[in-house]
Formats: structure tokens, C-alpha cells, sequence
């Protein structure tokens, strides 16, 4: 019941920055949704509903797999934050109105934002391999 | 044999690992990429042989438990799948190695992780594991839709990467539920769970949508054609051929195993296959730059992809299995022709273009070919895709199908005429005008190479057929697919 409730709250508080005009909104809202669906998975262990992944599992042992989900979502979900963030970089302050066209700055804030995605693609397979 | 079946995911990624600590030899990257593609290919041609008999290799890493292993497993739909895409990723890399449009140091390695995550996920039989490979093809698909920057590019890739996002967020919340109510995501496990269980219906629901929305089935199609015509345009021949396609790929799995064919949902994806055939093709028809006719017709083909889903007969699936594999092919000629038009012409705009028929004749052939596949025009292997769907279609019964069917056909055909008439019929523009250069015409040649695989299966279809008959068999009766990937 609890984990119902903060998934519903998190949704609703994402789904209203995700409606906002702001990018760095909209990036905190994923950064909220992930964080939704992470306890959403957290809860998909319980044995309330269904028997044991194990055999020999009793009602007080929790469920290891879901936790690797997360762990592996977690990771995945960081990586793309990291890469939206570079992507809100390249293009400078959203109405800040002082700066820009020219690819020069956003050519070189591509470049990190890839270098943002590369290490997190090695991250996954590490991820991958937990679980 | 199932050993190997690790390297198609595996060999890419750690070659892309290996070119990140050389970021300055280019001749290297381009080597390394085509020969890692190359390999992959030959190990799929490999797999076709072996799964043509409705064989189904397994291979868990590390030896565990089904339950928790890291599983692998082809059946004839996942080796034709890995074959069609190695050819596609080997297409875009020569094209980017004979045109130099690869100077960015991260370019192949980016394509060889997104190609190791498509290949992946193609082969891989968990349902957690299908999302963690979608996000390694992901992951680096956000990087390339946004590669050489400028304030429209980015702009795009902001929105891909958000829909994108959003999409596989839901993805793992349908993982999760599934896992919640049925204590397994393993293929093996799910067989057919979701056909006694309205619960795992509703569950696995909530994963058919977000694939949906990743293969950009109307009315979750809005955002192909907002970002994809901006990314670089050979990448987007690259994403025409993989991403999308691994979305429908899941889509038809997920909905054969985990539903066993449910009849009860057939008029909904039948639904969606319609209005997206129809949507799309009137979309392309309005659209006014080679790559965004051909963007909004990616929506077009998924709805003919989707029909033969939809029906779940052994003659629709096949016909569905043969229109996926000739359709990747021909749609990513198309967008390596376009990706040429705006190499020499600086745009890909229709009425800034004309007369290249004559300008570039080799460029012109290319495109004629794959258009009038597209447009399915016999003797082209879009002719027999559709001739065996429309036949299948009509065989159920399903009149209102066939005509829209027929109908989308000749609008397609329509708008493949709009870009012909367009930027290749006419007088070339006066020298002076416009600052174009002529492509070299090796830059063509993986275009025009697949639109001659694709005319040479018209006429020399039976080999494919018979593998799609096969893969419909593995989706029908998915019998042989689940105990080989549960181990019992």
C-alpha cells in the first residue's frame, strides 16, 4: 500500500514537470518517473500475490531479482540523465537570450554529451551482467 | 553452434570498446566496423541455416539457473532479423567509409554499440533483458540523432530523446508489473500467461504499448516524423533500418508468446494497423523534403507489418515475416539515396531539386528501384511482400483490410512519383544556381546494392519465403521457441 502511494505521488509530481515549459523541468520530471517505476519494480518482489521465484523461499525472504532490476534501471536511467543535462548544455540557458547560433558551442557540448553516453554504455553491460 | 550465439551482441561492443582507445585512426574504425559487420553476417547466414528446421539454439551465460541466466536464443524470426540488420549496419558503414561522412572519432563505435543492442535484442529470450537491450541500442542512437550539433538538430534530439525515454520508462514499468503478478520475465515462463490471467493481460499490456510507442504505431506515431528527418542523414538510414524495427520485432514476440495470439485483441491491432497505413501514407503525401516523405511512410509500412500480425493465420505471419525483412532493406536504399541528394545538394528539399536522373544516373537507378519496391511493383520483392499479404488478408475475409491495403498502395506509389517527378525528372539546374557537387558514384553503390537484393527477390523469392514460413510456424505453434528457452 505504501509503495502504491509513493508511486502515484512520484508520477503525479513528474507528470507535472514533464508538462512544464523548462527543459531542466522536464529532465527532473524523467529523473522522478524513473524513480517511480524503480519502486514500482521494488514492490514487484513481494510474495503476497504469487509463489516464490526459489524454491524454499519463505514469506520473510525477499525476492533478489527485482532488486537487480532496479540496480540495472538505476544505472541506465543515470546515464541518460547525464546525457540529457548535455544536451540542455548545448544549447545554454533556455530564454537567457544573451548568446548563440554558430555550431562552434554546440559542436564542442555535443561532444560531451556524447562522452556522457559513452562510459554509461559500458556501465550497462556491467549492469547487464549483475543480473 | 549456440556458444556463438553470444558473439552477434558481444563481438560489436567490444570492438567499439577497442576503437575508443584509438580515436584518431580512422582507417582502423572503418576496418574494424565493416569486418565486425561482416562477421556478425556470416554468423547469421550461419544461424538461418541452423534454425531453418525449426531448431532453436540456446545459450545461457555462465551456465545458470533459466530462471536468472542471461539468455540467448534464435529461432528462424531471430536469425532472419540479425541477418537483416547486419546487412543494413554494413550498408551505412560503407557508405560513411566512401563518403567520409564518419570523421567524427565516435561514429563507429556508436553504431557498433546501437547495432550490438539490436542484435540483442533480437536474439535475447527475457523480458527484462529486451529492455536493457533496447536502452544499449538507445543509448547511443541519442548520441548520433544529435551528432554535429546546430540549434534544429538539437532541438530534435531533445524530443527523441525525451519520447524515447518516456517510452521505455513505461517499458519497465510493464517489466515490472509482469514481474509483480507472474514472478518470471522469461519467455519460457509467459507462455501464453497473458491468455489465462486477465491480470498478466493488463501487465503485459502496459509492454505492448510502450513498444507501440517506440515503433511509432499511429496513434503514438507523432514524434518519428518531428526528429528523425533531422538527424544526420545517413544515421537516419541507419535508425530507419534498426530501431523501429526491433520495437515491431518485440511487438510480434511479446504478443506470440506472452499472448499466444489472443484472438480477443486481433481487432484492436487490426486497428492500428489500418489507421496507420493510412495516416502515414497521407502524411508522406504532404510532406515536402525526400526525407520526410519517406519518414512519414515508415509509419505506412509498420501498419502493413502490424496487419499481418493482427490476423495471426500462418499465411499472414509469413507474409508479415517476408514484408519486415524486404521493407528494412528497401526503406534504407531510399534513405541512403536521400542521405546522397543532400550530400551533393546541401538540401533534399523538392523544389530546390531537379533533373538528377540525368545529373546522376547511378543515384537515379538506386532509387527508382527501391522506390518502385516500396511502392510494390512487380518483379520487386515489395510486389510479392504485398501480393502475399493482400492474399492472406483477403483469405480471412477481411475486405475493408484488402481495399485499404490496395488503396495505401497506389498513394504510395503516388508519393514515391511526387519525389521522382521532383528531384530527378526535369533539366538540371544551370550550374551557376546552385553550388552543387556531383557524389561520387562509390557513395552509391550500398544503396544500389541493396535495391538489386531487393529486385532479385522478387523474382527469386523461395528462399525467403520458406524461412518466413518458418518463423510464422515458430510464432503460431511457439512450442519448440519456449521449452528450448525454459529448459524443460
Amino acid at each position: 500500500m505504501s509503495a502504491a502511494v509513493a508511486v502515484g505521488v512520484l508520477v503525479a509530481a513528474a507528470v507535472h514537470l514533464l508538462l512544464q515549459r523548462g527543459q531542466l523541468r522536464v529532465i527532473l520530471g524523467f529523473v522522478l518517473l524513473g524513480h517511480a517505476v524503480n519502486v514500482l519494480l521494488l514492490s514487484a518482489g513481494g510474495l503476497d500475490r504469487r509463489a516464490p521465484a526459489f524454491d524454499g523461499a519463505g514469506a520473510e525472504v525477499a525476492d533478489p531479482l527485482p532488486q537487480a532490476f532496479a540496480l540495472t534501471a538505476i544505472v541506465i536511467s543515470f546515464g541518460i540523465t547525464l546525457y540529457l543535462l548535455g544536451l540542455l548544455s548545448a544549447d545554454g540557458p533556455t530564454g537567457g537570450g544573451e548568446k548563440e547560433t554558430g555550431d562552434g558551442p554546440s559542436a564542442t557540448a555535443g561532444g560531451e554529451g556524447e562522452t556522457g553516453g559513452g562510459p554509461s554504455a559500458t556501465e550497462r553491460g556491467a549492469g547487464g551482467g549483475e543480473r | 553452434m549456440s556458444r556463438l550465439l553470444v558473439l552477434p551482441f558481444a563481438a560489436p561492443l567490444l570492438t567499439a570498446a577497442l576503437l575508443l582507445a584509438v580515436p584518431r585512426r580512422r582507417t582502423a574504425h572503418r576496418l574494424a566496423g565493416l569486418a565486425v559487420t561482416a562477421a556478425v553476417l556470416v554468423l547469421a547466414v550461419a544461424l538461418l541455416v541452423v534454425t531453418r528446421d525449426g531448431t532453436v539454439p540456446v545459450e545461457r551465460i555462465g551456465g545458470w539457473h533459466p530462471l536468472v541466466a542471461i539468455g540467448f536464443a534464435a529461432d528462424a524470426f531471430s536469425a532472419l532479423m540479425v541477418t537483416v540488420c547486419a546487412v543494413v549496419v554494413l550498408a551505412c558503414l560503407a557508405t560513411t567509409a566512401a563518403s567520409g561522412d564518419d570523421h567524427d572519432p565516435l561514429f563507429v563505435p556508436l553504431v557498433l554499440v546501437l547495432s550490438a543492442g539490436a542484435y540483442g535484442a533480437f536474439l535475447t529470450a527475457d523480458l527484462f533483458n529486451l529492455f536493457v537491450l533496447v536502452e544499449v541500442m538507445l543509448v547511443p542512437s541519442y548520441a548520433l540523432a544529435a551528432l554535429g550539433g546546430g540549434a534544429t538538430r538539437l532541438g530534435a534530439a531533445r524530443v527523441y530523446v525525451a519520447m524515447n525515454l518516456l517510452a521505455s520508462t513505461i517499458l519497465l514499468a510493464g517489466v515490472g508489473l509482469v514481474y509483480g503478478v507472474t514472478g518470471t520475465v522469461q519467455f519460457g515462463d509467459l507462455a501464453a500467461a497473458a491468455r489465462t490471467s486477465p491480470t498478466v493481460a493488463v501487465a503485459a499490456g502496459v509492454v505492448l504499448l510502450a513498444l507501440a510507442v517506440k515503433s511509432a504505431v499511429v496513434p503514438w506515431h507523432d514524434w518519428l516524423p518531428r526528429t528523425y528527418p533531422e538527424a544526420p542523414p545517413v544515421v537516419l538510414a541507419l535508425f530507419s533500418g534498426l530501431l523501429t524495427k526491433v520495437g515491431l520485432y518485440a511487438l510480434i514476440r511479446v504478443y506470440a508468446v506472452v499472448y499466444d495470439g489472443d484472438p480477443a485483441y486481433h481487432g484492436v491491432i487490426a486497428a492500428a494497423a489500418l489507421l496507420s497505413m493510412v495516416v502515414g501514407v497521407f502524411g508522406a503525401l504532404g510532406e515536402a523534403t525526400m526525407r520526410r516523405v519517406l519518414t512519414f511512410h515508415m509509419v505506412s509500412q509498420i501498419g502493413y507489418v502490424l496487419l499481418g500480425l493482427a490476423l495471426f493465420t500462418a499465411a499472414s505471419l509469413a507474409a508479415a515475416v517476408f514484408y519486415l525483412v524486404q521493407y528494412i532493406l528497401v526503406k534504407t536504399a531510399l534513405f541512403l539515396c536521400a542521405a546522397a541528394v543532400h550530400a551533393g545538394h546541401r538540401t533534399d528539399r523538392l523544389d530546390r531539386l531537379s533533373g538528377l536522373s540525368t545529373a546522376q544516373p547511378v543515384l537515379a537507378l538506386a532509387f527508382a528501384g527501391a522506390a518502385l519496391s516500396l511502392a510494390g511493383l512487380p518483379p520487386f520483392s515489395g510486389f510479392v511482400a504485398k501480393f502475399l499479404l493482400i492474399r492472406a488478408v483477403g483469405d480471412a475475409g477481411q475486405w475493408v483490410a484488402v481495399t485499404v491495403a490496395v488503396g495505401v498502395s497506389l498513394l504510395t506509389l503516388a508519393s514515391m512519383l511526387k519525389i521522382w517527378g521532383g528531384a530527378f525528372w526535369g533539366e538540371p539546374p544551370a550550374p551557376d544556381e546552385v553550388a552543387a557537387t556531383r557524389v561520387p558514384a562509390r557513395t552509391v553503390l550500398p544503396a544500389l546494392t541493396l535495391a538489386v537484393v531487393s529486385l532479385l527477390l522478387g523474382p527469386v523469392a523461395q528462399p525467403l519465403l520458406g524461412l518466413a514460413d518458418t518463423a510464422a510456424a515458430g510464432l503460431l505453434d511457439p512450442d519448440a521457441y519456449l521449452r528450448a528457452v525454459s529448459g524443460r
